[in-house]
């Protein structure tokens, strides 16, 4: 701060800075927005008598939860459950077998440009295409049943690991990938020795954080007829069996927490 | 280093034999794993409406072909109302993310043994259930229509947005705190002026990371009934309408497209 700025500050209040410097972006960015809210409001609907009535059902869900049912459809959850961790299992091994040469693809510093152009395509798809839909159009194409949401998760994968597998092949160490093809290395061995020591931690990491991402949305798969637990859940639902619901929600939740607590591990040791 | 001696002297290897001994042990552990789970799946596909896929795939893509035009008219309502759910949705959740955050961080949290662990356990819960089936469950409770979306989007977002943002909290200079507590400041006033000038920035950019993820997961929140576009999406499936569907479908992936630019650009402004 210069001398004659701080003369002009000296003597009056300080102030808070803004966030956004400039007040007419500012202002001009609250107006908006509060006409926005007003705007949003106006069209929704509300129908306030309907929320007032299912508060009892939303506190019969919450007790739900303090006593859920595990044993009535046990067989029916065991099931789903089975099927949704296959699923995940199985299409994270594809997603992730697929997405490591797509990744290399992808990554400017490594593949020439028609290469990098056709997999960078194959992942701005698989990442613009929500799962759900995908697994409906599967779903159509290939029938009910586990492969349409093996097939749904494992496309989806290859979008997710592709594109961070890609942006870390290219943000890497040059000089490592250098000294190895110094060495009058082959494509092959340079990509070995060069590349993956370097990425290999990270690839890990993803890999295991997209196992977890496949596990929570192989649970919706169901809604659609694509297998998993998530027919079930739907079916509990629409049969207010509300302590079944909340068992299999708490099952999701506790596989969720073990496979991040596994992942953190993982993590940890190969960082 | 691990060397292998040959008639021929000693030649470099990248793993001791026990170290590859071990490496291939879990291959074939990995491998078995998956093997199970592909005949699991494969067990429970019809495998005739597999081959058949092709052509059913071929039919289908000629029925949604051209997409229907001039349905785009009745398509205007429906993705304002999903714009909503992902916008009103962000915002209520930043509402409930804010406190949870703050009592999750390790430097704000009020008790370390109580609190935080129930901080933590909300973020799993909330990020562990999809917000298709945090809609489900709103449907049933407050009854279906754009209300029961927006709540949906805001509880899934909640556990995302508070564990960004208390890793930001983590990581924030000591100093600055230290230096506004050193003024005198009350324990609120070091929040206002201590920590949150540090962690505003992240908040803004989680803030709009999650808008773009929520516009992609409130367009099919309609599926279940709970408003937006994937209400006319399932409508349109229900029926085969398929050159509608085609048009839902390319009118979704515009606007993942356009939230997906529209958070990139803001991101980039603020970070």
């Amino acid at each position: 701060m210069s001398a004659t700025e701080l003369d002009t500050l000296i003597g009056r209040k300080w102030r808070k800075p803004p966030f956004v410097r400039n007040a007419t972006l500012r202002w001009g960015l609250t107006a908006g927005f509060v006409i926005y809210l007003i705007a949003a409001y106006m069209t929704i609907e509300v129908n306030w008598s309907r929320v007032y009535e299912g508060l009892d059902r939303g506190a019969a869900f919450v007790m739900a939860f303090m006593s859920p049912d595990f044993l009535t459809r046990w067989g029916d959850i065991r099931d789903g459950m089975i099927e949704s961790v296959v699923m995940t299992v199985a299409a994270s091994v594809v997603g992730i077998a697929i997405s490591i040469p797509i990744g290399l693809g992808a990554a400017r510093n490594i593949a020439p440009m028609p290469v990098y152009l056709i997999c960078r395509a194959i992942v701005a798809v698989s990442r613009a295409l929500q799962e759900i839909i995908v697994a409906i159009l599967l779903v159509a194409i290939f029938g009910f049943g586990p492969l349409a949401g093996f097939l749904t998760l494992s496309f989806a994968t290859i979008g997710f690991l592709s594109k961070l597998l890609a942006e870390d092949i290219e943000s890497m160490d040059k000089t490592q990938a250098e000294a190895i093809r110094a060495s009058g290395a082959r494509w092959t061995q340079w990509i070995n020795y060069g590349v993956q020591p370097q990425v290999l931690p990270r690839l890990i990491g993803l890999s295991i954080y997209r196992v977890d991402i496949n596990f929570r949305e192989s649970a919706i798969l169901g809604l659609v007829g694509a297998g998993g637990i998530g027919a079930t859940l739907n079916t509990a639902f629409d049969r207010y069996e509300y302590d079944t619901a909340a068992a299999i929600l708490l099952i999701i939740i506790v596989i969720v927490m073990a496979l991040e607590y596994i992942s953190g591990i993982i993590r940890a040791k190969v960082q | 280093m691990p060397v292998l001696t040959t008639d021929k002297g000693a030649v470099w290897r990248r793993r001791t034999t026990g170290q590859s001994l071990f490496h291939w042990f879990i291959w074939l552990v990995g491998i078995a794993i998956f093997v199970v789970c592909w005949q699991q799946i494969s067990e429970a596909t019809t495998w005739f409406f597999v081959w058949d896929a092709p052509r059913i795939a071929g039919d289908i893509w000629s029925r949604a072909t051209p997409p229907k035009w001039d349905y785009i008219a009745q398509l205007g309502r429906p993705i304002w109302d999903t714009l909503n759910i992902a916008t009103l949705g962000t915002i209520i959740a930043l509402f409930m993310a804010i406190p949870v955050a703050f009592l999750a961080a390790r430097n704000t949290t009020p008790s370390k043994l109580f609190i935080r662990p129930i901080a933590l356990f909300i973020i799993v819960a909330t990020r562990s259930i999809n917000s298709l089936i945090w809609a489900l469950l709103l449907i049933a409770i407050i009854g279906p229509g754009v209300f029961a979306g927006v709540i949906a989007i805001s509880i899934r977002s909640v556990g995302f947005c508070a564990k960004l943002l208390y890793e930001a909290i983590e990581e924030i200079q000591e100093s600055q705190v230290e230096a506004i507590t050193a003024t005198g400041a009350s324990r609120w006033q070091v929040m206002a002026y201590g920590i949150v000038p540090q962690v505003l920035p992240a908040l803004a950019g989680i803030a709009v990371f999650r808008w773009d993820i929520n516009i992609r997961e409130s367009t099919v929140l309609g599926l279940v009934g709970a408003g937006g576009i994937g209400l006319q999406l399932s409508a349109s499936l229900n029926v085969l309408a398929w050159p509608q569907v085609s048009l839902i479908l390319l009118v979704i992936l515009a606007a993942v497209v356009l939230g997906e630019w529209v958070s990139a650009k803001v991101r980039a402004a603020i970070i």
